[in-house]
């Protein structure tokens, strides 16, 4: 199981790629808010970016929020996104503590599927989909590999 | 969103209410600079001045922007305080993509503001608020409480003016998102006449694509070529500021009030000087992934202790042109220096700095004295030039209020025209030869970025003034397209005819697909007509005497060459207003 992650975002340049492509290939939308990762600078451009998007949760506030099932635990972290069942009540994006769930004008929640359809759009190689046993955080640091 | 008219938010500012007009022209027009030209003529008062409150300002983008990459910028149209005639000023930051998802297809300011206000617009939003407490701030400062008063962050853009622009001075910028700008022509005085500190875009709506596999395909195509191949690379390596040794090796770097084009000193300010010593980081506009914005350190010591503060200030092959070679300013971080002053007090950067390399020259020839300058500009003191740019952008006396007006209304007044190097504005940092001469001084925007007359130049050493004129005319229409778009112009390689005619087909524009050679033209008539009837004369237009004293790699400028351009060039430009046949010939 892969889970997006963000270990380079020290290396964004804020062109929104990331967020357009999810957008556009997984929510079939024009839109830098209805996508999975969005960009923001934190206090003005000069002190750069950071990513609002899924840390892969094991144990997902946002699907034991749910009242109706639309979200429910991902294997390796994240949730798995019924829309079907969804009735917008929002109760997931208040859940999330790093604000990693929009919701649209109409309460329509945009989360992160793990799919890493935006990874090649970003052109500096801040985003990387990384292999998970049993669920990190995403952009966690990782110890090195120290021979035996 | 696609769609076969233009969304429009009017906003009459001595209310602080707004309409949305439905406006026709799509298919005539596109959208950027034609569109910026179709509402001058809607809003406009061709024969009021730039400071009636009546006049627009139109911040108008285009029917690609935000669909795909480089489709990044927004074209500002307003009548000019530098000439009181129609202008138009491009931008990129996060202002064209905020517009986009503020569901706008341009914003338009009608009326003055009863008192220093702030106009918020989104897709669900419109506010016009009073902060007279953010009149006289920088940009530094205003930007940071902006972003504290006011919500989106991240998916909006800031557009603010500074002291300059507060003071009328016809060379104040407006500052886009911190590190982009409507440099030229004064449209940070356009706004401040109108009593508008800051403008804040809230981008946050959304549009539904195209069904099926063919729109994401072609984004990708296009992606791909922009990102993948090697096109690209000169503006996110070194960034424009590569072109300073290069233009300063073939002679055409103008150094010290264009006295020489050619110095050994250039090291301290070269593309690879800047990006080993100084650059800290790179940017983007939103939704392009070259991030050509080269962001360096400014860094002061405060204290006799080792005390600094430091601050993060872009650099291009411009800005460095305009305040190092220019200035005499030959060390990257007194540069740097500089255009953090200028950012500060929101000028154009290229404005202020030849308009202060003319006040130089003519310090050291007697036509002005201290008693005018009110300090010993001498080229190379970079300190000096620091205090003289607070002295424009505020005004400070007669000399410095005349100056910011304009280089030319200063020499007329003082004497030193002849050494005043002004191409309709202040020049650009291209001493290539007499055809860049010319296409500057008479080229719509008075931009390098009219057409490429300083290619022209490097890879043309005949006298065919047809030829030349022909180049100019058809160049110059093509990026008119373009900036319709509306394309960041850095892209203009990759954006042939052929490749904008597929993206506007994907995305559902097949009418202006099939037509763009007649659009182009359409929207180059439409330009030149709005600039003649607020009062342009192309004819009219001189060339000082020291663009004939420069040596180029061509050799010395040949004037009468020169002069046979500009009237051939003049002589085009009026047939086009008439509608006579553009054709190369």
């Amino acid at each position: 199981m892969k889970i997006l992650t963000t270990p380079r975002l020290e290396r964004c340049i804020g062109c929104h790629s990331c967020s357009l492509a999810c957008a556009r290939l997984v929510h079939q939308r024009l839109s830098w808010d209805l996508a999975g990762i969005r960009i923001a600078s934190s206090g003005g451009l000069s002190t750069g970016f950071e990513a609002r998007t899924c840390l892969a949760c094991t144990q997902a506030p946002c699907a034991l929020a749910c009242p109706t099932g639309a979200y429910s635990q991902r294997r390796g972290g994240g949730v798995i996104v019924r829309k079907n069942l969804c009735i917008c009540c929002g109760e997931c994006a208040r859940a999330c503590p790093v604000d990693a769930i929009y919701l649209d004008p109409t309460g329509d929640p945009f989360v992160c599927l793990h799919c890493g359809k935006c990874v090649p759009f970003c052109p500096h190689d801040c985003l990387e989909m990384k292999e998970v046993a049993g669920g990190s955080l995403a952009g966690k640091a990782e110890a090195p590999e120290v021979a035996a | 969103m696609i769609r076969d008219f233009f969304r429009v938010l009017v906003v009459d500012l001595a209310s602080g209410k707004g309409k949305v007009a439905k406006v026709s022209g799509r298919e005539e027009v596109a959208g950027g600079s034609g569109l910026g030209a179709l509402l001058f003529a809607k809003y406009g008062k061709a024969d009021k001045p730039w400071d009636d409150p009546e006049q627009p300002v139109i911040f108008a983008i285009g029917p690609l922007t935000g669909y795909f990459p480089l489709m990044s910028k927004t074209v500002a149209a307003f009548k000019s305080p530098y000439h009181d005639q129609y202008a138009e000023s491009h931008a990129g930051g996060r202002s064209a993509l905020a517009l986009r998802f503020a569901d706008l297809d341009a914003l338009v300011l009608t009326g003055r503001a009863s008192s220093p206000s702030a106009l918020v617009v989104g897709s669900r939003h419109l506010e016009l608020k009073e902060v007279h407490y953010l009149w006289g701030l920088d940009i530094q400062e205003s930007g940071k409480l902006l972003r504290r008063m006011f919500k989106g962050s991240g998916h909006r853009s800031i557009l603010r003016i500074g002291p300059a622009g507060e003071n009328n001075s016809a060379m104040a910028g407006i500052n886009v998102d911190t590190y982009r700008h409507f440099g030229r022509l004064g449209g940070g005085a356009a706004l401040g006449a109108k009593n508008v500190k800051a403008i804040v875009i809230i981008g946050d709506g959304s549009f539904p694509l195209m069904e099926g596999k063919d729109y994401p395909k072609l984004f990708e195509s296009v992606y791909q070529k922009l990102t993948a191949t090697d096109m690209m690379q000169k503006y996110h390596n070194l960034g424009t500021p590569v072109n300073v040794a290069i233009l300063n090796e073939q002679k055409a770097l103008p150094w010290r009030n264009l006295q020489a084009t050619t110095d050994p000193n250039v090291h301290g300010i070269t593309g690879e000087r800047f990006a080993e010593t100084a650059l800290l980081r790179n940017a983007a506009c939103a939704g392009c992934p070259v991030g050509c914005i080269h962001i360096g350190f400014s860094r002061e010591r405060f204290h006799t202790d080792y005390r600094y503060f430091y601050r993060q200030v872009s650099y291009d092959h411009e800005p460095i042109f305009a305040t190092g070679s220019m200035l005499g300013v030959t060390d990257c971080f007194a540069v740097l220096d500089i255009i953090d002053v200028i950012e500060q007090m929101g000028l154009d950067v290229m404005s202020a700095g030849v308009a202060l390399a003319w006040a130089t020259e003519a310090l050291e020839k007697g036509v002005v004295t201290e008693k005018e300058t009110l300090l010993p500009l001498k080229f190379g003191q970079h300190q000096t030039y620091e205090e003289a740019l607070r002295h424009l952008a505020f005004g400070v006396n007669d000399f410095y209020r005349l100056l910011t007006q304009g280089t030319l209304k200063a020499a007329a007044h003082y004497g030193g025209a002849d050494f005043a190097c002004v191409l309709g504005q202040e020049m650009a940092g291209y001493a290539t030869g007499e055809v860049f001469f010319a296409s500057q001084a008479l080229g719509l925007r008075h931009s390098h970025l009219d057409s490429a007359g300083y290619n022209y130049d490097q890879t043309h050493r005949d006298k065919d003034v047809g030829q030349a004129v022909d180049f100019l005319i058809k160049d110059e229409a093509s990026r008119a397209f373009l900036t319709s778009m509306v394309a960041c112009l850095f892209a203009r390689g990759v954006y042939t005819e052929e490749l904008l005619g597929e993206c506007l087909q994907v995305v559902g524009y097949a009418a202006l697909a099939d037509n763009i050679g007649a659009v182009s033209r359409n929207i180059q008539k439409l330009r030149w007509q709005t600039r003649i009837t607020t009062g342009f004369n192309p004819a009219g237009v001189s060339i000082p005497k020291r663009f004939t004293e420069v040596t180029t790699r061509k050799g010395k400028v040949d004037g009468e060459f020169l002069l046979a351009l500009k009237g051939a060039y003049a002589r085009r430009i009026l047939a086009i207003t008439h509608g006579e046949d553009l054709s190369p010939g």
